[in-house]
């Protein structure tokens, strides 16, 4: 094991994450929707963002959910094991603004040794992302 | 308007048949999960786990060889640059029911909500396909963005062995898009960037105050009869019903009257807590603002504030107070 991850038992409900910014680039959206090869028009091109009704492009799902994942095992350590991802989907992201995600562990299940973290990523508009990442932890020695 | 009567019933029959059914169509991952990719992805992200990309790290991690990250599931069986393209395969029930939705109006649409669970982390050479399933179709809600329904679509992943590796669910709103849409109010002079205060209602009797803010100054209106001071702007004086009047500038120094932290809810284009204070103006009457750049624990009733002029959004200048 690397010696940078947390053991379930360091673990405690409350616990808070480290804060992480994220600035919202045009460069950002588009490289995470290239990355997870999403090509729809309203990620890249915007014209087509505001055919939709939207200013400029804005973040698909697929990057939201990866930066949430990292924002969990940025703390966590390279020992987690993510297994559940539930969220709800707010204000868009949009270039130009920030995103700030902050999370706080609300439960813990000693028998399968998985945290529950509750996380919030906030931009100027409101929550664009609000939901629960499990994940297993080493049990520690 | 969205549709009702007959024509309603007629078109949630039509939706009910999608109910339950396969998509009809087997996403089949192009390329079997690599570390190019998953290198690609996590440079997007800014992801430095070393499960993902560092084979030594990964080795003496609890996973014992790289492995993809698990909100990438998805990605490996999407469809690349075809997605730019309106064209789709026929089978798909998925977009034929989309279809149905556009020709009846309602032809937004949104994600909402999504779950995923991951089985297992993939492993460099697994490959993965999908199936899709239309679960559920809500009835008519009204909701923020207008009037639609919500579709709940699970997708289930296997890879070679025909093994589980996990499923997602989405729950998307088709919406009957407003008439006019935001982008073509900020089309002319771009978007804004960040959320703008809402602007006030201008007219007769307090366009001339506002003009005066634009301009850097905090005036008060004065009664030319007996001289009280007032504001808000008005037409006439409360204290002997004249409606003659003149202003002066005030020299913004005040204190506290009176204040309120706001924490909850949060109107875009603010910042929280929120301090919203009465100031009494040395000039002898009261401005409604905020006491800006303080702790709200430091404020106090009596506090001596300064006010300045300064922009609050892209456009708007509105007078401002700090501890003086």
């Amino acid at each position: 094991m690397s010696g940078n991850s947390l053991f379930y038992k360091e673990v405690s409900v409350g616990d808070e994450l480290p804060i992480l910014p994220i600035d919202l680039t045009s460069s950002l959206i588009v490289a995470g929707a290239v990355a997870s090869r999403d090509y729809t028009p309203v990620h890249h091109d915007k014209e087509a963002a505001k055919a939709a009704g939207m200013q400029d492009i804005f973040m698909n799902i697929l990057t939201t959910n990866g930066l949430v994942s990292r924002f969990v095992t940025d703390w966590a350590g390279i020992d987690a094991r993510v297994t559940h991802v539930s969220i709800k989907l707010g204000t868009p992201n949009l270039p130009g603004d920030t995103m700030t995600l902050t999370g706080a562990v609300s439960d813990k299940d000693d028998a399968t040794s998985a945290v529950t973290v509750d996380v919030t990523g906030k931009n100027a508009w409101g929550n664009h992302v609000t939901g629960t990442v499990t994940l297993s932890l080493p049990a520690g020695g | 308007m969205a549709i009702s009567g007959s024509e309603r019933e007629a078109f949630e029959k039509q939706l009910e048949a999608y109910v339950g059914l396969d998509i009809g169509l087997e996403d089949i991952g192009k390329d079997r999960v690599n570390a190019a990719m998953v290198r690609h992805w996590c440079e997007a992200m800014g992801d430095s786990c070393g499960a993902y990309t560092d084979p030594a790290l990964a080795a003496e991690s609890v996973h014992g060889e790289l492995v993809a990250p698990p909100t990438m599931l998805q990605a490996w069986i999407l469809g690349g640059v075809g997605m730019a393209s309106d064209e789709s395969d026929p089978r798909d029930k998925q977009k034929e029911l989309h279809r149905i939705f556009d020709a009846h109006g309602f032809s937004g649409v949104v994600a909402t909500n999504t779950e995923q669970e991951y089985t297992r982390y993939l492993k460099m050479g697994d490959e993965i396909r999908a199936r899709t399933v239309i679960e559920e179709i809500s009835e008519q809600k009204a909701t923020g963005l207008g009037i639609g329904y919500f579709i709940n679509t699970r997708t289930t992943f296997r890879d070679q062995n025909d093994t589980e590796v996990g499923w997602l669910t989405f729950r998307v709103l088709k919406f009957e898009i407003a008439e006019v849409p935001v982008a073509a109010e900020t089309a002319e002079t771009g978007a804004p960037s960040r959320p703008q205060r809402l602007r006030p209602a201008m007219a007769h009797d307090n366009q001339w105050w506002w003009e005066c803010v634009d301009k850097g100054e905090l005036a008060i209106q004065r009664c030319s009869g007996c001289e009280a001071l007032r504001h808000p702007p008005r037409p006439m004086c409360g204290e002997c019903q004249s409606s003659e009047w003149d202003f002066v500038f005030s020299t913004g120094q005040g204190t506290v009257h009176s204040y309120v932290v706001i924490r909850h809810p949060e109107v875009p284009g603010y910042t929280y807590p929120l301090v919203v204070a009465v100031v009494d103006l040395e000039e002898g009457t009261r401005f409604v603002s905020n006491v800006v750049d303080v702790d709200p624990g430091d404020v106090e009733i009596g506090m001596a504030v300064q006010a300045t002029i300064e922009l609050v959004d892209d456009e708007m200048k509105l007078p401002v107070f700090r501890p003086a």
